[in-house]
């Protein structure tokens, strides 16, 4: 009894004067703050009159508060078309990535495939090596995808990383649904499309989150394969303004609506980046959640 | 049962035409995007021009590679390279360790979902923007300056992504900050799954918080830890390629010029493409090499290892 009694006394006396939880707490919020700080700073400067802003000292909310920066945003063709091909490839290029990667995990799963340890085989290759930049680039050029949208789609169709964690998911679903409905005569496409499909909303919703974040925030394949400006998505538009110095270019061509005074190249700058990243938080409560999953069965199996 | 057995024959792969029709297009992708520029990788070897196709290109041997050790502008890649590798498996690689371990003593469990919630925000974040937003407030009117000379630690501003001087500490940390939320997850992950009862043998032993953290959660995710290890030493030749795109100005390139950017700037730009192809042949071989060698160590060291 009396060693028992001794911790518990112990333990009580430690909680009573031990100053490490209200220290860490006091930590995790600091990170959090240094985590949020920047990225609110820079909503409060693209919400604020631009030239206002250009003095300083605005920190947590906008000292003249101003919209004309998102408006000259919106009224600025060249940004309006980056947002319609980021539109574009984010939706279109998750579509197909995730049906083509989807059908192929599942008909590299079924065990009576015939060649299935060779196509298994070559696909575990590709994740440890690669052609690198040169030769992928001379690729995509012979296929004649220089300056075409399809570039946005078929490069990023596959991935086997991605069809590693949709065959975890696929190996849980029962067996037995699919026998059955072979009985009825239902081919495997069929048995894909009708039965394995519907049941994959999860890992679905997963993959789609990752490659459709790739997609909005990728802005490699703009720099690299895409010449003409009106095929740039959004964050190779950004990444010409900012890496680049183009901000002036923002200012060429606006409507004479918006008040010169109140816009500075640098604070379409800043609206330009707020609008780019809202899509990202606005599904970021589903991102989490999804991503923290697939991150880890990607882990575990890869 | 007579299917199974007779899977071989030319009547079962007619029997399977639907599940080769959804297999194939897989295959092909991967022999066109994947093993065409496997193949490419030949062009090292060759001088390749613009004009010719891979295959029509002239032999050359080994002239590239022996080329790589003679340019200046290479090994000043791989210093930049080098230098913020190992910056990064100092800073970067323990910090989400450290979080995550942190993280771990929070009772509350409201409180350690938000905190955990917010850390891995700016993972999601494209560095077009979190570059935007560093290349703003490190300028020399940027909220970083006016933070610095309002609390009278500097007197004149300094143009921070402006010079070569502390680019390395900036990219790291600033990599740091985007990547340690995000990083947590897999060690937070692996001390949930630790057996409760090792804790409480070790409070009957009166052991107290950071002996608990000693002698148990860190014996316990040591295998991740080593893990991961591996794969950042195998690493060590790859750089945040966007982060550098975006960081990079020609009053930095002293500093930031990284080999994945030196090869960017030669092929794509300078259309030195055989030359640029042999430079990047070579950083995946050391690389390999690298994983191959922290693996073999691991394994004679720890008994544990990769594969």
């Amino acid at each position: 009894m009396t060693p028992k009694n001794f911790t518990n006394i112990r333990q009580s006396k430690q909680q009573k004067s031990d100053p490490f939880p209200r220290i860490n707490g006091i930590l995790m919020i600091l990170i959090c703050f240094m985590t949020l700080y920047p990225v609110w700073y820079s909503v409060v400067i693209s919400f604020n009159d631009g030239q206002d802003a250009l003095l300083g000292g605005i920190y947590w909310w906008p000292r003249i508060f101003s919209i004309e920066s998102y408006r000259a945003m919106f009224s600025h063709q060249g940004i309006l078309q980056a947002f319609l091909i980021s539109i574009f490839r984010t939706v279109a290029g998750t579509a197909t990535h995730l049906l083509f990667t989807a059908m192929v995990a599942y008909a590299f799963l079924q065990t009576r495939l015939i060649g299935r340890k060779a196509y298994m085989t070559i696909g575990v290759i590709t994740m440890f090596f690669n052609g690198g930049l040169i030769p992928t680039f001379l690729l995509v050029k012979n296929l004649g995808l220089i300056d075409n949208l399809l570039v946005y789609l078929f490069p990023s169709m596959f991935n086997f990383f991605h069809l590693i964690i949709f065959q975890a998911f696929f190996r849980e679903i029962p067996k037995s649904l699919e026998e059955s409905a072979m009985m009825d005569g239902m081919n495997d496409f069929g048995i894909f499309v009708r039965i394995i499909l519907p049941l994959s909303a999860p890992v679905m919703a997963t993959i789609a989150l990752f490659q459709g974040v790739w997609h909005w925030n990728d802005f490699f394949i703009g720099i690299i394969y895409v010449n003409e400006m009106e095929l740039q998505p959004v964050a190779t538009y950004l990444y010409r303004v900012i890496a680049q110095n183009q901000s002036s270019q923002m200012m060429v061509n606006m409507p004479a609506s918006i008040s010169r005074n109140a816009v500075t190249s640098q604070s379409i700058k800043m609206a330009t980046m707020v609008a780019a990243t809202f899509p990202i938080v606005l599904v970021y409560p589903f991102l989490q959640k999804y991503f923290v999953k697939g991150l880890l069965v990607g882990s575990i199996k890869g | 049962m007579k299917d199974k057995k007779s899977s071989i024959s030319s009547h079962s792969l007619s029997r399977q035409k639907a599940l080769q029709a959804m297999a194939l297009p897989g295959l092909l992708w991967m022999l066109i995007f994947n093993y065409i520029p496997m193949y490419g990788v030949i062009i090292a070897f060759k001088e390749f021009r613009i004009f010719h196709t891979i295959n029509g290109a002239p032999w050359v041997g080994f002239i590239h590679f022996q080329e790589i050790f003679r340019d200046a502008d290479f090994f000043a890649a791989m210093k930049n390279t080098l230098g913020m590798s190992v910056l990064k498996l100092t800073i970067g690689f323990p910090l989400p360790i450290i979080f995550a371990l942190m993280l771990n003593e929070i009772r509350s469990r409201g409180f350690k979902r938000w905190v955990q919630t917010i850390s891995y925000l700016p993972h999601f974040l494209s560095w077009v923007v979190l570059g935007g937003i560093m290349i703003t407030w490190f300028s020399e009117n940027g909220f970083v300056n006016e933070l610095l000379l309002r609390m009278g630690i500097i007197s004149n501003p300094i143009a921070f992504l402006g010079q070569p001087q502390g680019f390395w500490l900036l990219a790291v940390l600033s990599e740091t900050w985007k990547e340690m939320g995000w990083g947590a997850i897999i060690y937070l992950a692996a001390i949930s799954g630790i057996a409760p009862e090792l804790y409480e043998a070790a409070v009957v032993d009166g052991a107290n918080r950071f002996q608990k953290m000693w002698y148990i959660t860190l014996p316990s995710i040591a295998g991740t830890i080593t893990i991961l290890l591996i794969l950042a030493i195998s690493g060590i030749l790859n750089t945040n390629f966007e982060q550098m795109l975006v960081l990079n100005n020609p009053l930095n390139h002293e500093a930031s010029n990284v080999i994945d950017l030196y090869v960017y700037r030669i092929g794509i730009r300078g259309l030195r493409f055989s030359y640029s192809t042999a430079v990047g042949l070579f950083k995946a071989i050391i690389a390999l090499v690298l994983l191959l060698g922290a693996n073999g160590l691991s394994k004679k060291v720890q008994g544990r290892s990769l594969f």
